[in-house]
């Protein structure tokens, strides 16, 4: 099974130059930047979560970690899409090592949240969209499923970092096969942690409220 | 001097004017940074190390000479028009017709540069790309601001690929007695333009007072402006000798393309204001995007180019 893999898994030549391959192509189409604005990079463990427009967007966010970060850093994924065809299950597990989660509540076998924990328990950082799904409709951010508060709860001592992807989607819009070459900025914002007491719409508010000021700020001071 | 010890004089010279710069940087960060970081001088010695950077970079395609310059220019064309399509509205309909310019209309322009079709590559934007892609777009159906959205992406391919690519266009005038020189005729071009960009920058920063535009842009002063506009000419008429002109003619091109190259900023300017941003992108340290450093390339070089065909060619 994929989630097997675990952050001490070294890459193989192959995977390198697909990972170079993938983050060069997402370089030449956006020239996407990173924006650290609310913290530095970080080795630790940390949970980066980001707005989700479109397939590509934890490549863009991969893209602009520092290298050493970005063989520590795992998406999570759903599995009906990456488990779909030969080569997504080698960009997703191979090349990303992607944490992928089963959507269907019928087939579900592991509890999500214990997948991903036990992920940054071997050291991994993870990338996560907490709206669940890509948001198509004109809102910029849909509301935030549980999920992200139950890995809070579950390891309340890594930092939970928001990351505002700007542009992405107009790159690709759904349904189109080209990308248009457009300017992209991923933007980190201060790092968030459960407060005690903190029940679960509160959190999951202050944390989606996070997001969206990042969207105000990304161009920056 | 032969074409080549012409342009490793040239090369040394620009070279020798670099290391000046990074040594007059360095020394004002020496004497006047002691106390911590100051952006100014900080936001001249990243550039200054991006001239290096860049000066470089268009050595090593002069190595590869046409290919290499062809190339060149159509990349900064694709880095040009991604920073300007990524300020326009572009809407889901216009995603064919914007696949369209980049994939289509940017390349063929640059091959019928290659190919020397002079007939061709001087037409083939404003008059078929000009038609056809509001026929792509209409098809979609969308008609939501239409015009603008049209007319936005017209403008994008002029600037950022028609005028930019008569800078390699250059290479295929047939000058009597210039042959095999060309790229020389490129390096007088940029190194004008630019080093009146540059000494714009200089005079204004050690002299400016009135701003000619403060709306568009607060930085262009009048004493910049002359100051800059002259010694650029002054520079343009001493390097007669690598181009086709007279000292006279060489000063009077120098005059035409630093004033063509000032107002291309102004009018870059005016579209940054608008959309509310400071720079074009953040492609190039401490200059801003490609089209922060190529805003007046762009309106130099078809001017440059013509004046030359029209009085220089038979």
């Amino acid at each position: 099974m994929s989630s097997t893999h675990t952050s001490k898994v070294a890459m193989s030549p192959i995977d390198i130059v697909a990972a170079t391959a993938v983050t060069g192509l997402a370089r030449l189409v956006t020239g996407v930047r990173g924006n650290w604005l609310g913290c530095a990079p970080d080795p630790h463990p940390r949970i980066y979560f980001a707005n989700h427009n479109s397939h590509g967007d934890f490549v863009l966010i991969w893209t602009v970690l520092p290298p050493a970060l970005r063989r520590i850093t795992r998406p999570v994924a759903g599995s009906d899409y990456w488990m779909a065809s030969g080569l997504r299950r080698f960009i997703g597990c191979h090349v990303f090592r992607a944490v992928l989660i089963d959507r269907n509540p019928n087939t579900l076998q592991e509890n999500p949240i214990a997948l991903m924990a036990s992920a940054l328990d071997a050291g991994s950082s993870l990338i996560m969209f907490p709206e669940g799904t890509r948001n198509t409709s004109q809102e910029p951010l849909l509301p935030f499923k549980n999920g992200l508060y139950h890995l809070a709860k579950a390891r309340p001592k890594v930092e939970l970092v928001p990351a505002w992807i700007e542009n992405l989607n107009r790159v690709m819009p759904k349904g189109e096969i080209v990308p248009i070459p457009l300017l992209c900025t991923v933007t980190f914002g201060s790092p968030l942690l459960l407060a005690e007491s903190e029940d679960k719409i509160a959190f999951l508010d202050r944390a989606r409220n996070a997001l969206l000021r990042l969207r105000r700020d990304h161009e920056g001071p | 001097m032969t074409t080549t010890e012409q342009s490793m004089a040239l090369f040394a010279g620009i070279v020798g004017v670099l290391m000046i710069a990074s040594t007059v940087g360095f020394i004002l960060k020496r004497r006047y940074a002691t106390s911590g970081p100051n952006a100014v001088i900080e936001n001249l010695n990243s550039r200054i190390k991006a001239w290096w950077v860049m000066v470089i970079t268009i050595g090593i395609a002069f190595l590869f000479g046409k290919a290499g310059v062809i190339a060149l220019f159509g990349f900064a064309s694709f880095a040009s028009l991604r920073e300007f399509i990524t300020l326009t509205e572009t809407r889901r309909a216009d995603h064919r017709a914007l696949a369209i310019a980049f994939f289509l209309v940017l390349p063929l322009q640059y091959y019928l540069i290659w190919i020397e079709w002079y007939g061709l590559y001087s037409i083939f934007i404003p008059v078929y790309a000009f038609l056809l892609l509001p026929i792509v777009a209409a098809l979609r159906g969308d008609t939501t601001a239409f015009m603008p959205r049209v007319a936005e992406l017209q403008w994008g391919l002029m600037l950022c690929v028609f005028c930019l690519s008569h800078v390699p266009a250059l290479l295929t005038l047939d000058i009597p007695g210039y042959e095999g020189r060309h790229l020389l005729l490129i390096a007088f071009l940029v190194i004008v333009v630019q080093s009146s960009d540059v000494l714009q920058y200089v005079w204004g920063k050690l002299f400016g007072r009135r701003k000619i535009a403060p709306n568009l842009s607060p930085s262009k002063t009048v004493e910049g402006l002359i100051g800059g506009v002259l010694s650029a000419t002054l520079i343009g008429a001493g390097l007669w000798w690598i181009t086709p002109f007279s000292p006279w003619q060489a000063g009077a091109m120098s005059l035409i393309v630093t004033l063509m190259g000032f107002f291309g900023g102004l009018v870059m300017s005016a579209i940054k204001r608008d959309r509310g941003v400071k720079d074009w992108g953040q492609m190039i340290e401490g200059h801003g995007g490609m089209l922060d450093r190529l805003d007046s390339v762009v309106f130099a070089a078809p001017i440059f180019f013509h004046l030359t065909r029209y009085w220089w060619t038979p």
